[in-house]
């Protein structure tokens, strides 16, 4: 360990010391200076974003930087994701001020736990060992569950939370004994070491049931069928800005991970658990869009529907190529903003008690907010994956992906399920433009504004113009699938 | 006029100015109804007058690839091959001129009958007239598919907005049907776009197949060579695809729904535009492309077009409701445009391009008809109406002539194109031709029944004595669409002129041995195209190669 891999550690040792620094703050005397947490934070995110991307230089012209013993590597992978985390964990600060103002929880802890979340799902993001990446994993996890329960005299947010951590807890149990059981077969727990010692391999069972176990824990981070129980639980439960946190930044995280195991470690044995997962993307896909269509809660709706985008995400890990990593990175990116944008206008709704989750709340939203519901509609559009919005592009790659690794029927049954989520995607259309009537009340501060407008922004230029974005990403992709040619 | 000539991209320009006028309007108070409706008509008018000169700087004899004209390339998503690429045939020219027209007759004739939100169902108008133009524009196969997607969204609030009763039932299966048709065409499209990037070995041809590509033009040079299993499957995809569109049968069932529940503007555009872009789909992707699976699917496609035929006929004979009467009629009357194309002949198909264009001005003419009747009694039933003749002997006449074009009465443009695709048909196989006869008896059984309940007897229902006769924006309405009958009705050369190329192109690459069969009757001709034709491929391979 030299000072320069330090310094590549840079973000991550920002972001734990502010975390740090923002916890005491109260204790030295900042609990009065409530508001002053969003900007702390606010100035923690911008300089973690800049860490991030001086980390980039230290690593100029070298693919991927591995360091500690090849345990963590800045590459342009991570750095692709970890940018996305600071501007989702930075909107997901902007989305809380209200709820925080209203509900008079402490500020400070809050943001910290949040910060705390960054730190771990950057180390997610980094890590190319298994034991990084499950450090990261619980550190993120253990935030997430505080946060979940933060609506401390809530009921239902105190039930969210217990279930999240139980369910968890167990999730995070057997994808350690995961680990376990590929560190006993291959020796090493480094991604890079485990596909050397995979490539001689040609079956075995103890591995095979290592690596099904790893992808049940992943799952559950995902929340695909049937791991998927937990999420609408949580998202209903749990404060909106957090249930907006766990649908996009703590998936993504989970989504790197994901890519990053599964595309440099086990692509010897592909063929072996591409057909496992592809059942569960199939089941994700199917039984999140028709659970969706039954709700009335826009919350639940949005879990089921967020359920079915891990089922597409699933494609492109599946398909194990070029056009799939490729898709996981875009759609993530993509489906992330889409996403900010809905629970934005749900918590410019969500006033005086629960409003803004029934589909209700959302009628004659084109005359209170036009902006808000046209922004709705362009979101809803891109997760539905209509052109010309970004969503089209992430399902293009996706569904490319799929067609290409000869998994045509996964595709027939991606791309019609796309078509039926948008039966409950434009039920809230529906309620927004063509019914008439008094819907919630709004009131739209202009931190709300700002994550819509970026949303929306986002949303359009990558449905618009997305060569830029796509070159980024093969950027950033590249390297990893370097490895599946080699094989 | 330079313009047409010169490279100027003028088909970006027709298309994207409803667009740029969509984004004006929204500047505009949404209480100044008046300076909404001249801007929306002044957009759609400025549209129109600029794709009129397209038929005169059009070179009809252009042959192979040359014939697609006017073409604009540009990058648009390098990475995966996608191009900015527009151009249009003969067939694309006249569907154009088409849109252009109808889009402008749409505008005009929503003046009294939209009283709500009329800004926003302006803005829609355009924004679909933009997604429509650009669908014929389009030759890369991304940009069309985004093209066909985009259009989906204004016509749904089209229809939701401003629909009747049951309109949010209507336009959310309109959408969901649409949908689920396209997204099985964009894996259709899937599996050529790789058919075409990967390493199967038969597209090691030097320069062909292995830089990524949606490039329309030379999917249509190597699709043959895809071996003809895969056609099938990549044809089904399309066939789903655009049948839906279409509607065929037994794919039409969001057809009278989304017709009856439509504003009248919105039937107009929705059965004299919209649904060409079905079929326009198979003459312009899946023919060419696919020569295997096409004739794989001949005789399945054959036999739903003639069902289409003979049961849209009978399901209109019974309507009681008068839109959904014409909404059936076009189940029928599309079943005969699908039956003269996969006659798989020059005849059949000119006759179905033809008829394409006829549906559009016949039908488009028939929802403005009984668009304005419903304005004024709010009602469609054919037995609340009796007598009207002369109550109304002004719109009794127009009615008369759109009945009779759309029955396929000689002298006006329906018989030109039923009794050509008749003719294509009969050489193809003579029951077929049969059991579409019966078709066009059936038509005219029920649009002249129709005629008489509703024109004839006794003007008994008091609240029909009120009815006025069309006015002077109306009947400005309805002029261009009667000329256009008269027109093609007496001399459809020019438009037969129009699309023989494309239609020659088609029908070689479907079936590459049918010039050399046949006995031509002008051999110096043939083989001058049969020449040309060779030349251009030669020519984009070269190209290719480079």
């Amino acid at each position: 360990m030299t000072w320069a891999d330090t310094l590549l550690l840079l973000p991550e040792l920002i972001a734990a010391t502010g975390a740090s620094i923002l916890l005491i703050v109260p204790v030295l005397g900042g609990r009065a200076r409530g508001h002053m947490a969003k900007w702390a934070m606010l100035a923690l995110m911008a300089v973690t974003a800049l860490a991030v991307i001086g980390s980039t230089y230290a690593v100029a012209g070298v693919q991927q930087t591995p360091t500690f013993r090849a345990m963590f590597a800045v590459d342009a992978f991570s750095v692709f994701f970890k940018l996305l985390f600071v501007v989702v964990i930075a909107l997901v600060t902007l989305l809380s001020e209200d709820f925080l103002s209203e509900e008079r929880y402490s500020t400070w802890e809050y943001y910290s736990l949040l910060a705390f979340a960054l730190c771990g799902m950057m180390f997610m993001a980094s890590g190319v060992s298994l034991i990084t990446i499950y450090i990261g994993l619980e550190l993120l996890a253990l935030s997430s569950y505080i946060l979940a329960g933060y609506y401390k005299n809530h009921e239902e947010s105190t039930e969210a939370a217990m279930k999240y951590f139980i369910l968890g807890t167990v999730s995070s149990a057997i994808l350690l004994y995961g680990i376990s059981l590929i560190y006993g077969v291959c020796g090493s727990m480094r991604l890079s070491t485990i596909a050397a010692a995979l490539s001689t391999m040609l079956s075995n069972d103890a591995l095979m049931f290592g690596i099904m176990l790893l992808a049940a824990g992943l799952c559950f981070k995902i929340a695909a069928v049937p791991f998927h129980v937990w999420t609408p639980d949580v998202y209903v439960g749990a404060p909106t800005p957090i249930s907006a946190f766990l649908s996009t930044g703590s998936k993504a995280a989970a989504f790197a991970v994901f890519a990053r195991v599964f595309y440099v470690a086990f692509p010897a044995f592909h063929l072996d658990w591409s057909n496992v997962l592809a059942a569960i993307a199939a089941l994700s896909m199917i039984v999140g869009n028709l659970a969706a269509i039954t709700q009335t809660n826009v919350k639940r709706m949005l879990a089921y529907s967020s359920i079915s985008h891990a089922g597409y995400s699933l494609l492109g890990i599946i398909a194990m190529n070029e056009m799939g990593l490729r898709g996981i990175l875009i759609y993530t990116m993509v489906y992330v903003f889409a996403n900010l944008g809905i629970w934005a206008t749900i918590l410019m709704l969500r006033r005086h008690a629960y409003a803004g989750e029934s589909v209700e709340d959302f009628r004659g939203l084109h005359k209170r907010a036009p902006f808000a519901a046209f922004s709705m509609v362009v979101f809803l559009l891109s997760l539905g994956g209509i052109p010309p919005t970004a969503g089209f592009i992430g399902k293009y790659f996706l569904f490319a992906a799929a067609v290409q690794a000869g998994f045509g029927w996964l595709a027939i049954v991606a791309v019609v399920m796309s078509a039926v989520s948008m039966f409950y995607y434009l039920r809230l259309v529906v309620a927004m433009y063509l019914e008439e009537g008094s819907g919630a009340e709004t009131i739209y501060s202009p931190s709300l504004r700002f994550v819509t407008a970026l949303s929306l922004t986002v949303t359009l230029v990558v449905g618009f113009i997305p060569e830029l974005p796509i070159r980024q990403v093969i950027e950033s992709s590249s390297h990893l699938v370097g490895r599946v040619v080699q094989r | 006029m330079g313009f047409y000539d010169s490279g100027f991209p003028i088909l970006s320009v027709i298309t994207y100015l409803p667009l740029a006028g969509a984004l004006l309007m929204l500047f505009i108070n949404k209480e100044n109804t008046g300076a909404i409706k001249t801007f929306a008509t002044i957009v759609a008018a400025v549209d129109f007058v600029l794709s009129v000169p397209l038929w005169f700087y059009f070179d009809r004899k252009a042959a192979g690839l040359a014939m697609f004209q006017f073409r604009e390339t540009a990058s648009w998503i390098p990475s995966l091959g996608v191009k900015y690429s527009f151009g249009i045939d003969g067939i694309a020219l006249l569907l154009i001129l088409l849109t252009t027209m109808m889009g402008l007759i749409a505008v005009y004739s929503s003046y009294t009958a939209i009283d709500h939100r009329q800004k926003e169902y302006y803005i829609l108008l355009l924004l679909l007239q933009t997604g429509m133009i650009g669908v014929f524009c389009a030759l890369d196969f991304f940009l069309f598919y985004v093209f066909w997607e985009v259009m989906l969204v204004p016509m749904y609030f089209l229809i939701g907005i401003w629909g009747g009763q049951r309109r949010l039932y209507a336009a959310i299966k309109f959408f969901l049907y649409t949908l689920a048709g396209s997204v099985v065409m964009l894996l259709s499209i899937l599996a050529l776009y790789f058919f075409n990037s990967s390493g199967i070995p038969f597209l090691n041809i030097k320069g062909l197949g292995n830089a990524p590509s949606f490039d329309v033009l030379q999917f249509h040079q190597i699709g043959h060579l895809i071996s003809p299993q895969l056609q099938f499957w990549i044809f089904l995809g399309f066939f789903l695809g655009f049948a839906i569109k279409v509607p065929m049968f037994p794919f039409h069932t969001w057809l009278p729904d989304a017709h009856v529940e439509a504003p009248t503007a919105g039937s107009v555009i929705l059965a004299a535009v919209l649904l060409k872009m079905g079929t326009y789909g198979f003459v312009r992707f899946a023919l060419p492309i696919l020569p295997d699976g096409t004739r794989q699917l001949m005789i399945p496609i054959v036999t739903l077009s003639i069902i289409g035929i003979i049961y849209g006929a009978l399901v209109s004979l019974v309507q009681k409701d008068m839109k959904k009467l014409v909404a059936y009629s076009s189940v029928s009357h599309l079943g005969f445009v699908m039956l003269g194309m996969f006659a798989l002949n020059p005849m059949g198909l000119r006759g179905s391009v033809l008829q394409m264009i006829n549906h559009g001005i016949s039908t488009g003419a028939l929802f403005l008809l009984v668009g304005i009747v419903y304005e004024q009694r709010h009602t469609r039933l054919i037995s609340e109406y009796g007598g009207l003749a002369k109550q109304m002997p002004m719109y009794a006449t127009l009615f008369l002539i759109a009945a009779l074009s759309s029955m396929g009465l000689p002298a006006l443009n329906g018989f030109i194109g039923e009794f050509t695709i008749l003719l294509g048909v009969a050489n193809a196989n003579i029951w077929w031709a049969v059991f579409a006869a019966v078709g066009i008896v059936l038509g005219a059984a029920y649009l002249l029944w129709l005629y008489q309940r509703v024109f004839w007897g006794p003007l008994d229902n008091p609240a029909n004595k009120v009815l006025k006769d069309v006015n002077k924006r109306e009947l400005l309405t309805l002029l261009p669409l009667v000329a256009c009958m008269i027109w093609i009705g007496i001399a459809p050369a020019p438009f037969f002129e129009m699309i023989e190329q494309p239609v020659d192109y088609i029908v070689q690459k479907v079936d590459p041995g049918y010039f050399k069969r046949q006995p031509v009757t002008y051999p110096s001709e043939a083989a001058e195209r049969a020449a040309a034709v060779s030349s251009a491929l030669a020519a984009i391979q070269a190209e290719v190669h480079r």
